[in-house]
């Protein structure tokens, strides 16, 4: 395959894998927030195909599951009846990407409660947890990464374009916060603002945390293309006909820094997804019960759910194929521009 | 020579003051201080609290508590910690030791695995050998630590090989000297894995590229046709020519000693800095968490100082630069 065309197949992987998730409600059987406080930590359950009496099942179905007798976390199958898996079924309410309200799933059980994943601890569908939890995780790695790279743009530009003390001043705090090791900027920076607060509050304030440690690294790149594009022929051609400096910034700067303002936002949202991943998991992130991958794996830190219930650990696979997708992604971004290697890519994260 | 470091000196002073301004002026931006959930308490009345809140300083001006903390620390005392009722600096060493302990150990593996590896894999590049090795380090770089750490945790207790946290086992006073050596060694096989696959990849792709790069230099014709053995020619002649960009990047590992493992820690419950500035952090103990960032930017800067001396006896370039006004 050649580049370009390696670039959109990487493209249309991420870009499905994203509806995937900005969809959640739909490939979600239930509500992420439901709780079945008769089944929890229910095990997941398997689709069937072949019943019983050894008959083959076209359309897939299940047996439900039933707490053993004199156990509150073992099940077993009820192999007496088999459920057929419905598919296109009415359900729970939720929104298309927060404004379109739905009813229609695309598979659910019926009358007896179907766990793809299993469920938590509260009897909640992991299924569901992990998709919308993907919501807010992406949310928060997507967004940090554009505010990190809008302030990265800026201060770049204009260290760069005006030069003299302000460029001095401007890089030498850059270089504050490179110098400070990035997981202590977040702990401190997290350490100094309010502990508890709403979900929705807590998610735009690791947004910004996220997105205040981030920015030094861009803007001194973006301030080394601006520093160069300034002193080209065609730039100062354009200054001697009379150009003033919004045009030259519009039409002949700021164009010349989006390669790497796009490679570092490939490279930048995988690392930031892990940092709402690990500000979450340690509780100084968005809280119960808005799922995110994060705050999933928190239950892991109970030694009795690492032993005896394996599918808690599942939110953190859930991001891999994101990471493998972002990373083929810088890796062809910078290829193709030709700025730099691969390796030199992963030196960066 | 002496100019060169004397501004590296001034670098590193100017950095770590900035982080300790930076860090003040986040702490004002907080709501509420360590005192204020006491409000709630009925044994504490009032005037008590006030007693404390002005014995502590917490209702003074920033600029007079940072002035006061920065004379503190001149003095080589790093402030006092309001939950445990101690000084910061004896209370971060404690837990520093055991960080280092890890990181070192994991720092040590890593180097000794990357160089031999990357050599190896630079001298048949584009070979199957060194493809192999190049996808097998392109898996362990898409798995985050978090999601491998876990992993192997959930492994570990379900298969019951490894000791699944902590430091040492439950009786370790009683162990013979060789056996606490043993026991603390068993309980650093989980962390420094982890420790280890995340920082291997990177690593050893840089010294992969180094070494290629210098493979290509003319003067190992020359050493080739007079006969130099291959061995000695990796590692004597182009090994010393990769050097630059791995010094560097070992001034890096030097520098991260104390913050490349907090989350590993945290998940594996090693009782080093990670749990402990989460701790000060979740009781909003002001200055360790201050003392613990200023602790590791000092790492983190002495690292990039070591680097750059390291740079300057071992490239020529650099000395030249140096000694030029």
């Amino acid at each position: 395959m050649s580049a370009p065309s390696r670039l959109l197949v990487c493209i249309a992987v991420l870009g499905a894998l994203h509806l995937g998730v900005a969809c959640a409600g739909f490939f979600a059987p239930y509500d992420p927030a439901a709780q079945d406080r008769a089944r929890p930590y229910a095990p997941p359950m398997r689709p069937h195909f072949v019943d019983a009496q050894g008959g083959f099942h076209l359309l897939p179905f299940f047996y439900a599951q039933e707490l053993r007798a004199g156990s509150f976390d073992q099940y077993e199958e009820n192999r007496v009846r088999a459920i057929p898996v419905r598919f296109f079924v009415t359900g729970a309410s939720y929104h298309v990407l927060g404004v379109l309200p739905l009813r229609m799933h695309l598979f659910g059980g019926g009358d007896a409660p179907l766990y793809l994943l299993g469920s938590d601890g509260y009897g909640r569908d992991l299924l569901s947890r992990i998709l919308v939890g993907g919501q807010v995780s992406l949310l928060a790695g997507l967004i940090g990464a554009g505010l990190t790279l809008s302030i990265g743009l800026c201060i770049g530009t204009v260290a760069g374009f005006l030069g003299g003390w302000k460029d001095e001043v401007l890089m030498r705090i850059a270089e504050l916060f490179l110098a400070l090791p990035w997981i202590y900027l977040l702990f401190a920076m997290r350490a100094f603002l309010p502990l508890t607060v709403p979900p929705l509050k807590a998610f735009l304030l690791v947004v910004m945390v996220i997105a205040a440690v981030g920015w030094a690294r861009p803007a001194r790149m973006v301030r080394a293309i601006v520093l160069s594009a300034r002193e080209r022929d065609f730039v100062r051609a354009a200054r001697g006909f009379g150009a003033s400096d919004g045009y030259l910034l519009r039409r002949h700067i700021l164009p010349e820094t989006a390669s790497v303002v796009l490679t570092q936002a490939a490279i930048l949202v995988p690392q930031f997804v892990l940092a709402e991943m690990t500000l979450s998991f340690l509780g100084l992130g968005v809280p119960e019960p808005v799922p995110s991958w994060g705050n999933m794996l928190a239950s892991l830190q109970h030694y009795n759910v690492l032993v005896s219930y394996w599918w808690m650990y599942l939110p953190a696979v859930a991001m891999v194929p994101f990471f493998l997708g972002y990373l083929v992604l810088a890796s062809l971004l910078q290829g193709g521009y030709g700025t730099s290697k691969m390796d030199e890519a992963l030196g960066e994260i | 020579m002496t100019r060169f470091f004397l501004r590296r000196l001034a670098h590193a002073t100017f950095l770590l003051l900035g982080v300790s301004v930076l860090a003040f002026l986040f702490s004002t931006l907080a709501p509420g201080n360590y005192f204020d959930d006491m409000r709630l308490n009925p044994q504490i009345s009032a005037e008590q609290l006030s007693a404390l809140r002005a014995e502590y300083g917490v209702d003074q001006p920033i600029a007079l508590r940072y002035a006061r903390w920065a004379g503190a620390v001149s003095r080589g005392d790093l402030g006092f910690s309001f939950a445990y009722n101690a000084p910061v600096g004896p209370l971060l060493w404690t837990r520093a030791r055991n960080t280092l302990l890890l990181t070192g150990t994991a720092t040590t593996l890593v180097w000794m695995l990357a160089l031999p590896l990357g050599v190896w894999s630079a001298e048949r590049l584009g070979r199957p050998a060194d493809v192999a090795l190049s996808w097998a380090t392109a898996v362990l770089l898409i798995v985050p630590d978090l999601t491998l750490a876990l992993g192997l945790l959930v492994l570990v207790v379900r298969s019951g090989w490894l000791p699944t946290g902590g430091l040492v086992s439950v009786g370790f006073d009683g162990f013979s000297a060789l056996h606490r050596v043993r026991d603390v060694a068993w309980h650093m096989v989980l962390p420094v894995t982890v420790l280890v696959a995340s920082a291997l990849p990177v690593l050893l792709r840089h010294v992969r590229a180094a070494v290629a790069e210098a493979l290509q230099a003319p003067f190992l014709r020359a050493a080739e046709g007079l006969g130099i053995s291959r061995r000695r020619l990796l590692y004597r002649y182009v090994l010393p020519a990769a050097a630059h960009p791995l010094i560097a990047l070992f001034g890096f590992s030097l520098g991260t000693l104390l913050s490349s493992s907090l989350l590993v820690e945290v998940v594996m419950s090693w009782p080093g800095l990670g749990p402990f500035l989460l701790e000060a952090i979740l009781a909003r103990d002001l200055y360790l968490v201050i003392g613990g960032v200023l602790l590791s930017t000092l790492f983190l800067v002495t690292g990039s100082f070591m680097a750059d001396l390291l740079l300057y006896w071992a490239d020529p370039r650099i000395r030249a630069k140096a000694s030029r006004p």
